[in-house]
Order: C-alpha cells, then structure tokens, then sequence
C-alpha cells in the first residue's frame, strides 16, 4: 500500500477493464516519471472525449455531432442497414471493405440475467427506421454466442412483418485456418452451410 | 488405459503430492482423514472435471490458497497423455495437455475415463432425480465429450429462460405483451439443445440396460431382475429430434401459464428422472440396504462395461473408494471377480483387512499427506 493519491490513483485504475493490481501500480508510476505537460493533455483528452463524444442520433455510433461520418457519407448504400452489438464492432467490419451501407448499434444483446430485454436495447430505433427509409436488407452481425443467435432470432421475427430482408453473417471456418483444428460445432455449422462451387 | 503418475499442487489437504502408479490393482491404506480419497479424487477430477463428492469447487482447493493444480499422465498402448487442470473456484478453470494451453477445459474430456463406485453411490438408488441425472451426465461426458458442450448450452439458455420468467412476476400488467415475445426466443433455443440431450439420453439409458441386467444377475443371483427406465420430462412416442422437438414445443405452450406463476422452467430434460425398479418394486423406497449397495455397484460396473465398449482405447480406471468395509462376503467374490482382469483399479480403505487378499496389489499407506511404499 502506498500513501494518499498515489494509492488512490492506483486503485482508480484498477478498475478498468484488463488492468489488474500489478499493472494499475505500474501506470500509476509511469504517469509520477512522465512531465506534467504530457498528464496534463491526458487529463484533458479523458475529459474532453465524455464531453464531446455522443452518440449518432440515426445509428448510435459515436460521434461528436448528432449524425455520424458513415451516415453522412451520401457515397453510401443507404438501402442496408448491418446491425451490430456494439459501437466498437463498427471497426471491425469496415476494415473488410466489403459493406457499403449503413450500420444500427444495438447496445448490446438480450440477456435476462443481466436484466437486458428488447426494451433496454435500441431495437425500437431499427424498426422505425425500417418503417421510415427505403430498407431493402437488414444483416444482422451479433456474435454467435447463445445471446447473440437469440438477439438475432428476435430481431428475424419482429422484422418480419415489414417484408424486408433479413439476412444472418454465416458462420463457418476461419479463412487461413485448418480442419484440424476447428472445434465440432464450428465445423458441423460449416458442414451445414456448405455451399455449391460446381 | 491406466494412470502412471498423479502430482497435485494445493488440492483439498495436499499442499504438494506426486506418486507413480502401475497397472494392475493399487491400494491406498490409512486412517480416516489422511488423504486417501482425495488422490483418487484428482485422478477422477481429469477424467469428468468434477468431483465425486462435492458439487462446487471450492472445497478441492486447500485452505487459504487461490487455485488447485492436478497432473495426471495417461499411458495407453505406448501413448502417453500429461492432462493437466488448474481448478480456481473464482474464475473459469485451466486446462493443459501435453504442456500446450487448451482452448477449452473441456478439450481434455474424453482421454482418461474413469469410473469411481464410493459410498456416496447410494444416493442413486436413495436420493433426487438431480443425482441420478448427473450420474447419466456425467457417464454421457465420457462416453462422448461433445455433449459437455450441448449440456453447458442447456444450462445457460435455462438461466437466462428462468431470469425472464421471474421478471415477468412484478411486470404482468404491464409489459407482459414484450415479456412473451422475446420468451419464444428462449423457447426455441431451449427446445433445439433439450431435443438433444433428451434423445441422447434415451440412447445412453437403452445402451446401459442390458449391462445392468447382467451385472445385477452375477452380483445377485437370487434377487428379482433389476432394470432402469428413462423418465423424461418430455414424453413421445418415437424417439428422434423432430418428434421431442414438436413434443416439446407443444408442452411450453400448455404450461406457460404455470411457467410464469411460478417463475421458473417447468418443461426440458433438467426436470428428468431415471426409474430403477427390482422385479415389479422401485428401488427407491422398497429395496434393503444391501440390495441398494447392489444396485449402485451394478449400475457402475455397467457403466464401467458400456465404456469399455465405446472407448479404443481399452478399459477405464476403475476406482474403488472406500467400499469394502460394507460388502458383504458374496458381493465382494463378485467384485473381486468382475475387476480381476481390469487394466487398473485403485482402491482406498481405511484397514487393509477390509480388502480381499486378492485385491490388494500394490500397496501405498497415505499419512499426514505423505504416500509411501512400504
């Protein structure tokens, strides 16, 4: 234990995801060698991100105005809408280059353990906004873990009556990867999703 | 298959232990309290990742220490397998075989099977439907360790079932349209991974049977024909997935009323149970002491032989915890008659007079934590 703010500095960074006691320490000391100038723009930039930062009033990514880049981007398809978990999975699909329409953060998914149900998520949002614009495909990209597939399931069916499509990521073996080493369920939903090449 | 070496850091009252085994028969010889379940119990902890005697894991480890660590090697044929687990009763268990990090504990599953009979096998014939379901778990583990995974997605999808119906309690008048839309969601998934435990299940009880019919015979000639019968939550008259998933769906929506009075799950395999009847009586209830002794011993030399079956690589551990003070004479012939020929027992008494001469083999004396050969 150290003494007054230090020790309170460390157990303040404790509590950030993927920081341990032994890490928060050495941060702690990191930031008691490095000159004030430099802690200063750190405490500046923390404070600045939580205001600035919102959300987008369309999408829910995060955006310093009410409507983000990829919604402004009138180059994009505004016909597809890709629905994802959160904010952060945004990035994960735009560095494959390969969707060019829109995207509707979720929030999470649905998990009554956690008390998480249709109504905490921002599912409303998506179906006025499939009501409202010219929606001809919706993907749902949530994980495919147990909540994921039931988010999925549920937004399939309250989707449903708008006759828009409604598509699912497939899932299926790692490109690069080897049979060898799939686990069963991975390679028996590849199995099932196989597809014709001749 | 049989065990070469068992070493176990801060498990139950071992700070450190390493023993070397052979094949054939092993006694482990001591006081009460000493230790000498416990080793069998880190070698059965390998093969099931759960303990005969305790539910939870925090008992496996020793006082005051944050994890447990078991290392157990695996020979069969010219083969041998290091497993190692590291159980922390606070977070998500370790598991390593061959030295290199498995994905999933559960990786390790299926390379050393192991079938312990302990006193606390009675609790088959005397306890809840829970106990009888976990003993059919758990030999469907090892009989194919890809159920591990369906099971534990069971499991899950129940919790998070069970959460939202007794949410939906307090939110009746208001909210129960939303409540019943994302239940059917939970329904379906519970439907698709029930649907195949249940079938998987109804397999395992009709493969047993015929060797527990023939167990019970040798072990007790002169008693009524023992037999097992598979009571599922969900009945139907053939059994394949489509059926129990039709049969199930049409049970959720007959009791959704009752699921959420109650706030619970009331339909799937976690409400099965296995009947064990002795000619025309259930065991439960009708049969004597020494009969229930019987049954439990038949039901896991059974399981013992339905492996053997099923598994390549030859017979499993048997392991025999602390149950010849109570056999009597002719139940323990046959028992020294069934595991004579078994690749490897391991047997703990507290006497060595309690072990037929036969049986005794190799002898370790377990004191204060300490194993040694005399």
């Amino acid at each position: 234990m150290y003494e007054g703010s230090l020790q309170d500095l460390i157990d303040a960074l404790g509590k950030l995801p993927g920081v341990g006691p032994k890490s928060a320490q050495r941060l702690a000391f990191h930031f008691l060698q490095t000159d004030s100038a430099t802690v200063q723009n750190l405490a500046n930039l923390l404070l600045e991100v939580k205001q600035k930062v919102k959300s987008c009033k369309t999408c829910g990514a995060v955006s310093e105005t009410d409507s983000c880049n990829i919604c402004n981007d009138t180059r994009r398809d505004v016909s597809i809408i890709c629905v994802i978990e959160e904010a952060k999975d945004i990035s994960s699909i735009e560095k494959t280059r390969e969707f060019k329409g829109r995207y509707h953060v979720l929030g999470g998914v649905i998990s009554p353990i956690d008390g998480i149900g249709p109504d905490q998520l921002r599912i409303k949002e998506l179906t006025s906004r499939v009501t409202n614009e010219e929606i001809k495909e919706v993907i749902v990209a949530t994980n495919p873990n147990l909540e994921g597939e039931a988010t999925a399931a549920f937004l399939v069916r309250i989707l449903e009556p708008s006759g828009v499509l409604v598509t699912r990521l497939a899932s299926g073996l790692p490109v690069g990867g080897e049979l060898e080493y799939a686990d069963e369920v991975t390679l028996g939903r590849a199995l099932k999703g196989r597809r014709q090449v001749s | 298959m049989h065990v070469i070496s068992l070493a176990a850091v801060d498990f139950r009252s071992y700070s450190f232990v390493e023993i070397e085994l052979t094949p054939g028969v092993t006694t482990f010889v001591g006081k009460n309290g000493q230790g000498k379940t416990n080793l069998v119990e880190a070698i059965s902890y390998c093969s099931t990742l759960s303990s005969h005697r305790v539910s939870q894991d925090l008992p496996l480890v020793k006082l005051n220490q944050p994890r447990a660590i078991v290392r157990t090697g695996v020979k069969y044929l010219e083969r041998t397998n290091w497993l190692e687990v590291e159980i922390w009763p606070s977070k998500t268990n370790k598991a390593k075989l061959n030295g290199s990090e498995c994905k999933k504990t559960k990786d390790i599953l299926g390379i050393l099977k192991t079938i312990t009979f302990s006193p606390e096998d009675l609790i088959l014939v005397k306890g809840d439907p829970g106990d009888r379901r976990s003993f059919l778990d758990d030999l469907l583990i090892q009989k194919s360790p890809s159920y591990a995974g369906v099971k534990s997605d069971y499991e899950r999808v129940l919790k998070q079932r069970n959460a939202l119906l007794k949410s939906a309690a307090p939110a009746k008048k208001n909210n129960l349209e939303s409540i019943l839309s994302t239940l059917s969601i939970w329904d379906d998934q519970l439907i698709n991974f029930g649907a195949q435990i249940i079938v998987a299940k109804h397999e395992l009880i009709n493969e047993l049977l015929p060797f527990i019919t023939k167990t019970y015979t040798e072990i007790a000639p002169q008693s009524s024909e023992l037999s097992i019968k598979y009571l599922p939550n969900v009945e139907t008259m053939d059994v394949n997935i489509t059926e129990v998933t039709k049969a199930m769906q049409e049970k959720i929506n007959l009791r959704q009323q009752d699921e959420l009075i109650r706030g619970l799950t009331l339909v799937g395999p976690h409400r099965d149970d296995m009947e064990i009847t002795i000619g025309q009586m259930p065991a439960k209830g009708y049969a004597s002491h020494g009969e229930t002794w019987s049954v439990a011993l038949s039901l896991k030399l059974a399981s013992f032989d339905l492996l053997k079956e099923n598994s390549p690589a030859g017979d499993p551990v048997l392991i025999l915890d602390d149950v010849f003070a109570e056999l009597d004479n002719d139940r323990r012939n046959q028992l020294i008659h069934r595991v004579k020929d078994v690749e490897q027992v391991l047997i703990t008494a507290a006497v060595l007079e309690d072990v037929p001469k036969e049986l005794i083999g190799k002898k370790l004396f377990v004191k204060d934590g300490k194993v040694e050969e005399l």
